[in-house]
């Protein structure tokens, strides 16, 4: 199963757990599958229209999956998706 | 033509004149260059100290607080002795200790789009020690427009990100984040906290960066973003490409000129952590306490983190934190009046609006929250 990364900002709406196992065969059934988990995470991360929201980012290794093929980017079972969060704490 | 450096800069820079990479050439680069910092807080300390010890030639400070007791948990180039100064000041006199052969000038205002052009016109680089969102995208875009690199660097809690956004050889903050969260979304180091060594990290990888830029040595952060957890001690690096279509930097750009950031960010003038939706319904410590004291019953809901119990509570107030307020609606009774409250209020405005879109209406929020509590109410409780 996919891991999600979650980082600091956004682990108070997933039980405080820094990695998450998601199922799903593409990034949006794993945004989803993530969503239906843990509903509080929904508006942090998709807009009415079930898209990723301007400021949050996810790449797969080192690849932004806008990159890629956005929620359409396939996804195996070991792969690493990281949520990078937009901050502005200086 | 480069400055020449005088006998005690040579011994002073005696350390870098022994690096190839940077050696005597390399110095009098620095001796010449000339760097803006925004903001002289967590990140703009170390990014100070370090250029100025580095001996780069001319420093700019832009800041337009005053040091705070709380600001010396990580912001090191104030000291005790300082609190209640500007920190415009405070800094100068650090830095010009450290290095009287440097100019610093400072800057005494908020950074805005009408006086940006202005501040950062004599200086090579930006670097971007800020602690909110309308001056980021203001720092991104004028860097863009003026050609100029940001040296970008953000924190919160144990986690940090670095960059270097210089338009000219790759992508933009734009790029990155086209559009800033909501207000309120994102919590503040003011109200999530921060570990004090974190901006000494990610500071000094930015200073690391402008340095190297300054010299024209080694691979840059630009097109990378480098993520830190000090937790974990790692460091993971992701590429960020240009994005065609960003509005600042794409092939056709919308945003040709410094706009309103407070606007762009839905933020109501400098008070960044504040909807200005939220106003009408405030209720001040005092006004809580005469309404508590004349017996009206109220349901007093405390919206910060368990652990922040321990430093002070008001008796009486129930804990749900703001994370999980969406999913335990069902122990609020919409009927009854709500008194919501935080650290300082910008959580309980988040918390308020939470309420609001269920549909509540008899609620409350206290105004600068438990702190102001604290000072005007009951003088037994810190301040943190």
């Amino acid at each position: 199963m996919p891991i999600l990364k979650i980082p600091a900002p956004l682990r108070s709406y997933v039980n405080g757990q820094a990695e998450v196992p998601v199922s799903g065969v593409n990034v949006g059934e794993v945004v989803e599958s993530l969503l239906v988990q843990f509903p509080a995470m929904r508006p942090h991360l998709t807009n009415s229209r079930a898209e990723l929201r301007p400021f949050v980012n996810l790449f797969l290794g080192k690849m932004n999956i806008l990159d890629l093929q956005g929620l359409d980017t396939p996804l195996s079972k070991d792969d690493i998706l990281m949520l990078v969060p937009s901050i502005a704490g200086g | 033509m480069l400055p020449e450096l005088s006998r005690e800069e040579i011994l002073r820079y005696s350390r870098h004149l022994l690096i190839p990479e940077v050696g005597l050439e390399g110095q009098r680069k620095l001796k010449a260059a000339s760097v803006l910092i925004i903001g002289t807080g967590g990140l703009g300390s170390p990014v100070a100290l370090y250029l100025a010890a580095a001996g780069v030639g001319h420093l700019g400070l832009v800041d337009y607080d005053v040091v705070d007791q709380s600001n010396l948990q990580r912001q090191i180039v104030h000291g005790t002795g300082m609190v209640s100064r500007l920190k415009v000041d405070s800094a100068r006199i650090r830095l010009l200790d450290l290095n009287p052969d440097i100019q610093v000038n400072t800057f005494n205002e908020p950074f805005t789009s009408a006086n940006a052009m202005r501040i950062a016109e004599p200086f090579d680089i930006i670097v971007d020690g800020t602690d909110n969102f309308p001056t980021r995208y203001l720092i991104n875009d004028l860097c863009v427009l003026t050609g100029k690199p940001n040296v970008y660097g953000a924190i919160y809690r144990f986690e940090g990100q670095a960059s270097v956004f210089y338009a000219k050889e790759g992508p933009c903050y734009r790029c990155l984040f086209p559009e800033p969260p909501p207000p309120g979304l994102v919590p503040s180091c003011a109200d999530a906290g921060v570990l004090g060594v974190l901006p000494g990290t990610i500071g000094t990888i930015q200073t690391t960066e402008a340095i190297k830029f300054l010299l024209g040595i080694g691979s840059s952060l630009v097109g990378r973003l480098l993520l830190y957890d000090a937790l974990e001690m790692s460091f993971e690096y992701v590429n960020l490409k240009k994005n065609p279509d960003c509005k600042v930097c794409g092939s056709h750009p919308e945003v040709t000129t410094l706009i309103d950031y407070n606007e762009f960010c839905g933020v109501a003038g400098l008070d960044h952590g504040q909807a200005s939706a939220a106003k009408e319904w405030d209720i001040t410590a005092g006004e809580l306490s005469a309404r508590l004291q004349s017996g009206k019953h109220l349901r007093l809901i405390d919206v910060r983190e368990p652990h922040e119990l321990a430093i002070s509570h008001i008796d009486g107030a129930d804990n749900i934190p703001l994370g999980l307020l969406a999913a335990r609606l069902k122990e609020l009774d919409s009927a009854q009046e709500i008194v919501l409250f935080c650290k300082t209020g910008t959580r309980s405005t988040r918390a308020l609006e939470i309420l609001m879109s269920a549909g509540f209406r008899k609620v409350k929020n206290l105004k600068g929250g438990i702190n102001a509590w604290a000072t005007e109410v009951d003088r037994s409780l810190p301040i943190y």
